[in-house]
């Protein structure tokens, strides 16, 4: 273990995957609080179109990740309630997005490794730059979300309660799918284009079934998240297998655990 | 002062006049059961009154002010449209949602507000609901815990929307009784609107009926008559009183009866309002 960390790309691999698993952990609470996770799976593919074109008019991958899926959070979540339940269409956006992603990886005098690295991640690539932006978006969308959770809370619980108390339901569900769009593109860097289910949905699905308290829930999402990068990164070392595999073995056997523990309380 | 007064109101949904031309006033401290088939305009009236709806012509007037949205004075239950949430959180982060919810900010309840949700829970005598998961909550313990949540921040209007939907007989006659009682506890004026009248006899003061863009206030004997209803209905209505209940019929049929159990349908009119 000593000898895993006298590396420096596993260090910047350990402090990455950390953040940006305390905030996927953390916007994931919400996400599946609010029953949208299919939504953040497209966000992410959305994300692979955006990140490969901008690799083909010479612009900075993360940039264009970060605007598309941006853009991309905002469209949807200003369509609002005409868009939910279009599993439809969201589906149809989501393949044809990697379906550009791909055309654009063609163009680009493409090298398959640019494309696995999008498509599945690879945190021992995190280069200090990287691992600093990754750094300022986390805080910004932590920022975000603390600042809308209490309106994100109650118009997601009882939507025509919120309305009637004055709470615009599309002005927050617009600005939560834009933090979620923040964290996709965050996630993406660790565990690639196809994986963000692992760290946005699995730690919170979870934690749902562990606590029934809101505060707890959100922590726990947050500390399962964080437990899976890790953990995942040092059986990356040992075993040679890749991290991303690792870790979304281990989204599955915690949320596996969580289903069967919940379901033995019920029964008790 | 009036708790509620309409004056010359007209309201539309999309276009589509609902309610035309109603002038009436509800008192402070009524139990006022709404009554009318579906699409006759209760949920309309009721986001009118909250603010939600803007009126086509006329004037609502809540507690001697122009109806605003956000009003802190009114409780509201909403009826429920979609099925109801699978959330696992407990019932007291559930009400802990609605407080100051509005605001931007963490969801983190202060100690005020955890006295106001202890408060609201002792009313309707379900302190125990605080611990529970709304997921294994039984529907009259769900319509409780919205009864305790509407309560909340002390408002003197209540409007309560279909709360008896989904639960029995013997739970519907429970919620009633409960909202009768808190009414004359905290002085609250109430609006709440039903299927079926024969739940609410007993409990409420007055009835208000909505129909064909027509509305008709009064007690129940005056308002539960061939000559009232008919207009209301477009079509020529009977009133049977048989052991305590009273039966609207129209050519032979049960009129509330008739759309009691089509909830399908009603969930429809509601989703497209």
């Amino acid at each position: 273990m000593s000898a895993l960390l006298t590396y420096d790309f596993v260090l910047r691999a350990f402090a990455a995957s950390g953040i940006v698993a305390i905030v996927a952990g953390i916007i994931g609470y919400f996400l599946v609080l609010r029953g949208q996770t299919f939504a953040g799976h497209a966000l992410s593919h959305i994300g692979f179109a955006g990140a490969t074109g901008a690799a083909l008019v010479g612009v900075s991958p993360l940039a264009g990740l970060i605007t598309f899926v941006v853009a991309a959070g905002t469209g949807i979540g200003l369509l609002g309630e005409r868009m939910s339940g279009r599993d439809v269409t969201i589906g149809m956006v989501l393949s044809v997005s990697l379906g550009f992603g791909l055309l654009f990886l063609s163009l680009t005098t493409g090298h398959a490794t640019a494309a696995t690295t999008l498509l599945f991640g690879n945190v021992l690539a995190v280069t200090p730059s990287m691992l600093a932006t990754l750094a300022l978006l986390g805080v910004v969308t932590l920022a975000g979300l603390g600042w809308i959770s209490r309106p994100l809370v109650f118009a997601t619980l009882q939507p025509e309660l919120a309305e009637a108390r004055g709470v615009s339901l599309r002005a927050v569900g617009t600005l939560f799918l834009a933090l979620v769009a923040l964290a996709t593109a965050q996630s993406i860097q660790i565990v690639g284009v196809l994986l963000v289910f692992t760290l946005m949905v699995g730690p919170p699905a979870a934690a749902q079934l562990l606590t029934r308290r809101l505060g707890a829930g959100v922590a726990l999402s947050a500390g399962l998240a964080l437990a899976q990068a890790w953990l995942g990164i040092v059986l990356a070392f040992y075993t040679d297998w890749p991290t991303s595999f690792w870790i979304t073995a281990l989204a599955a056997a915690v949320y596996a655990a969580a289903a069967a523990w919940a379901r033995m309380m019920r029964r008790n | 002062m009036n708790a509620i007064q309409l004056d010359h109101l007209t309201l539309s949904v999309r276009g589509a006049e609902v309610l035309s031309d109603i002038s009436l006033a509800v008192g402070e401290g009524e139990f006022v059961g709404v009554l009318g088939a579906n699409g006759a305009g209760k949920t309309t009236l009721f986001r009118a009154i909250l603010g939600l709806n803007t009126a086509t012509a006329g004037a609502i007037t809540v507690l001697g002010r122009p109806a605003t949205r956000g009003n802190p004075a009114i409780g509201y239950l909403p009826q429920v449209r979609t099925a109801p949430p699978q959330v696992a959180l407990a019932g007291r982060d559930f009400l802990a949602a609605s407080i100051d919810g509005h605001r931007f900010g963490l969801p983190f309840p202060s100690r005020s507000a955890q006295r106001d949700i202890d408060r609201v829970l002792d009313l309707v005598q379900a302190r125990e609901l605080a611990e529970r998961p709304l997921s294994q909550m039984s529907g009259g313990e769900r319509q409780r815990l919205l009864i305790a949540e509407a309560l909340i921040g002390a408002p003197k209007l209540l409007l309560l929307d279909e709360p008896l939907i989904g639960l029995d007989p013997r739970q519907q006659q429970v919620v009633v009784q409960l909202v009768h009682d808190l009414g004359r506890e905290l002085k609250l004026t109430v609006l709440f609107s039903a299927h079926e009248l024969n739940q609410l006899l007993g409990a409420i003061d007055r009835v208000l009926y909505l129909g064909h863009g027509r509305a008709a206030l009064g007690t129940v004997d005056d308002v539960i008559t061939p000559e009232v209803l008919t207009p209301l209905y477009g079509a020529p209505i009977d009133v049977i009183r048989a052991g305590g209940h009273i039966f609207v019929m129209s050519r032979g049929q049960d009129v509330e009866r008739g759309h009691a159990h089509d909830h399908e349908h009603d969930h429809h009119h509601h989703g497209s309002r």
